[in-house]
């Protein structure tokens, strides 16, 4: 879209800035991504009332202009560079106007990169309940800008805004807030001078954070790396001082601009809402009834959608098996292209309601209490308080789940969350955890009570849970990250959820999970319908003239000789040379080559293993009919030996191959797609794959 | 007197730091020297802590908490 004006927003977390964002451009938004980090780059584009078109980015929200972390980092470099493409002509700054003294340090420091600003004062509502009165003039008088007061949430002053933004200079006209040279004078002067920068914050900047500053050449990281040691470039003792600086000067200018008249012993509603939410029996309790009501939402709730989609794909199945020729395209169309498509489409509902439920927490202030109570036990397996809302999701999905821990700030206990979460027992687990245990344990009770079945499933969800927490620990010992774990969070005041926040929550995860991880998920799905519709040319043909000759039409109905030829060319297919050929491997797992061409079939998607099963012992297409699944397997005897191939010891091997191993192509493209490198997906699955086949191997040797 | 000393409901005033690192982090969030602080509440297993500082609530573990001493 063309734009006639570059706009970003700056500002503290929680202080209203995505609302605003969204008031601003209501549907009319771009999701992209910042090179290499996480966060996700959200550009809106609205008109001015003279009709010039706004293009607005929301920067990632920060407390200082030093970064924290990497995502946070990408405000310096939209701001330091003039040939980022995200440099703006203008920034607004969202700045809480309850909390105006520790939003104007970041203000202070933005305004004295140069560029235009102009401050949007939100919650003005708020400070007024809180007895905080800002006499806006005197504000904007002092620091030089226009200063608007409005309320996002209300969609109060926004016109004012839009106004402001229409008449604001071309040129920054903020006034100083502190003596920037002063604090390290040789150093400045010597970088602005020789790399041509203008501003002397800006050269600051560039002295304390050039090593992550992409838009540097080596050469000139060198040369400031030399200036830095030429001088004695103390970063740490110099931002400590300017901080202080910085606070003095917002002091004077909030001294007779801000009056505040509340008792300071009155407790917010905020103090009451808290004693109750992070009480020590009572914060718990309802953390886990909310948790419990999360589980069963995304169960219960995204029945009736799921079964939806699944119809019309069958319609659509249908239709494409009358309309199309039969042959290749339609095999291709219907087989690899539309049942890739339903595996990516099946998991909107669960990942829409995830969302829906994250945000609502988030946006009350609620998941910063979750982190504060669950922080001390999270962090003693190498996890973090807020990594407990992904693990819990992955009972129901890891998919959804994995793109939940954005919210985790610390690098290093997003990747051990994301690390582990696939090995907690999700949803798709269930139908082979039902038809292995059915096969192998009696549906007897013990102590009339308690059912044997339901003791198996129950010890396979322990299992995942422990194997989680087991992993975590091992990988917080193993993994190195330069960030020094910290744990210095705002908790933010209790307000209601914005629905429609919800609403573009819900719209923009799936559509990042539909378009990023879709991709993949299609691309492997017809991968494997090649490598299980083809094999070596003569062995096809075959099978082909085994089927056409008269004998066998005589001796069975064309239903059955139609089952048989395709257990007979998926067994010829490359899929069913590549199960006989790992054979050898999976063997000390009690597992034969149909098991291997299951397992590698299952990496589409686990419960493909109940169709695979069928269609391998050539059961009656319809691959809901677990029972006659069932059957077949009961009576399946091994060529050679004649002893049963599904015993106790296989079908626990083969549970525990699923309880741990990667099988699951849609979570391997969600992990390259959150951590934007090959390297985690590919770790994830070496490891899991490893654990898998010990455990498999161990207890196959046990109970053999 | 460190912070991480204080118990629920203490008030005080920030003096001083003792790890560069953690103040500067400190400071960013309003935490400043002459700065009044008042504990609010434990987490329910006794780490972190909740305080208010300049008008708003912030929780920081004790760890970091035994970096700020008191006047």
């Amino acid at each position: 879209m063309e734009r006639d004006l570059k706009v970003a927003l700056v500002g503290n977390p929680n202080s209203g800035k995505s609302t605003l964002f969204n008031v601003l451009t209501g549907l009319n938004q771009k999701i992209g991504n910042f090179p290499g980090v996480t966060v996700e780059k959200k550009i809106g584009f609205f008109k001015l009332s003279d009709q010039r078109t706004v293009q607005i980015t929301d920067l990632p929200g920060t407390y200082s202009i030093y970064p924290k972390s990497r995502d946070e980092s990408i405000v310096m470099d939209a701001l330091a560079d003039k040939n980022n493409p995200d440099y703006p002509e203008l920034i607004i700054f969202v700045a809480d106007a309850s909390n105006l003294k520790r939003n104007l340090l970041l203000f202070s420091q933005v305004a004295d990169l140069q560029i235009p600003i102009i401050i949007a004062l939100n919650m003005m509502d708020l400070a007024k309940q809180s007895g905080i009165e800002i006499s806006v003039d005197e504000l904007a008088q002092k620091l030089g800008v226009q200063v608007i007061p409005i309320s996002a949430r209300k969609q109060e002053g926004i016109d004012r805004l839009k106004e402001a933004m229409q008449n604001a200079s071309t040129i920054p006209l903020q006034l100083p807030s502190i003596e920037v040279e002063a604090l390290a004078p040789e150093i400045i002067q010597k970088i602005q001078e020789e790399l041509h920068v203008e501003h002397p914050y800006v050269a600051l900047q560039m002295a304390h954070q050039f090593e992550s500053m992409p838009f540097l050449s080596e050469e000139q990281k060198k040369h400031i790396q030399a200036l830095n040691w030429e001088y004695d470039f103390h970063s740490q003792k110099l931002q400590a001082t300017e901080t202080i600086a910085r606070y003095n000067f917002i002091n004077d200018v909030l001294f007779d601009t801000v009056k505040i008249h509340s008792d300071p012993k009155s407790e917010t509603y905020s103090n009451k809402i808290d004693k109750i939410l992070t009480h020590k029996i009572f914060g718990f309790a309802i953390f886990f009834a909310i948790l419990f009501l999360i589980f069963q939402s995304i169960f219960a709730w995204s029945e009736y959608p799921m079964t939806l989609i699944e119809d019309l794909f069958m319609w659509f199945t249908n239709q494409a098996t009358q309309i199309l020729p039969p042959g290749l395209f339609a095999d291709l169309l219907i087989d690899g292209v539309l049942a890739g498509l339903s595996g990516v489409i099946i998991f909107i509902p669960q990942i829409a309601i995830l969302f829906a439920f994250i945000s609502i927490l988030e946006d009350t202030g609620y998941m910063a209490r979750v982190t504060f109570m669950m922080d001390k036990i999270m962090r003693k397996v190498g996890l973090s308080g807020k990594s407990i809302v992904p693990l819990i999701g992955g009972f129901a999905c890891a998919v959804p789940s994995i793109m939940s821990a954005r919210n985790i700030e610390s690098w290093k206990d997003r990747m051990i969350t994301i690390m582990v979460t696939p090995l907690i027992a999700c949803s798709a687990r269930l139908p082979v955890y039902t038809l292995l245990i059915s096969l192998v344990v009696p549906d007897e009770k013990v102590w009339g009570l308690i059912n044997m079945q339901g003791i198996a499933l129950m010890f396979l969800y322990v299992l995942s849970i422990i194997g989680a927490i087991l992993v975590a620990w091992v990988m917080k010992l193993i993994i190195k990250s330069k960030e020094r774990g910290y744990f210095i969070m705002e908790l933010p005041v209790y307000r209601m959820p914005r629905w429609n926040n919800v609403l573009l929550t819900m719209y923009r995860s799936v559509k990042t999970f539909v378009f990023e991880a879709g991709k993949v998920i299609i691309a492997v799905s017809i991968i494997l319908w090649v490598l299980s519709s083809f094999g070596p040319t003569n062995r096809f043909e075959k099978i082909e003239a085994k089927y056409n000759s008269e004998s066998l039409l005589q001796q069975h109905s064309q239903d059955e000789l139609d089952r048989m030829r395709s257990s007979e060319k998926l067994e010829n297919s490359y899929a069913g040379i590549l199960g006989k050929s790992i054979e050898p491997v999976i063997k000390p797992l009690g597992f034969d080559w149909k098991i291997g061409i299951a397992l590698i079939t299952s990496f589409a998607a686990r419960e493909v293993f109940v169709g695979t099963m069928a269609t391998i012992y050539s059961v009656d297409a319809d691959d809901s009919e677990v029972e006659s699944v069932r059957q077949k397997m009961q009576s399946a005897r091994n060529s050679e030996t004649g002893l049963p191939v599904f015993t106790t010891a296989v079908a626990f091997s083969l549970m525990m191959f699923y309880a741990f191993a990667m099988q699951c192509i849609s979570t391997i493209a969600v992990v390259y797609r959150e951590t934007k490198s090959w390297k985690w997906p590919a770790i994830q699955f070496a490891y899991m794959t490893a654990l898998a086949y010990l455990a498999s191997f161990i207890v196959y040797n046990l109970l053999k | 007197m460190k912070l991480s000393q204080f118990l629920p409901g203490q008030t005080g005033v920030i003096k001083e730091f003792t790890d560069l690192e953690m103040s500067v982090k400190l400071m960013e969030m309003g935490c400043l020297p002459g700065e009044s602080i008042v504990v609010e509440r434990l987490a329910p297993l006794g780490d972190p802590m909740a305080i208010t500082v300049s008008g708003y609530q912030l929780s920081l573990r004790k760890k970091e908490a035994s970096t700020i001493i008191m006047q």
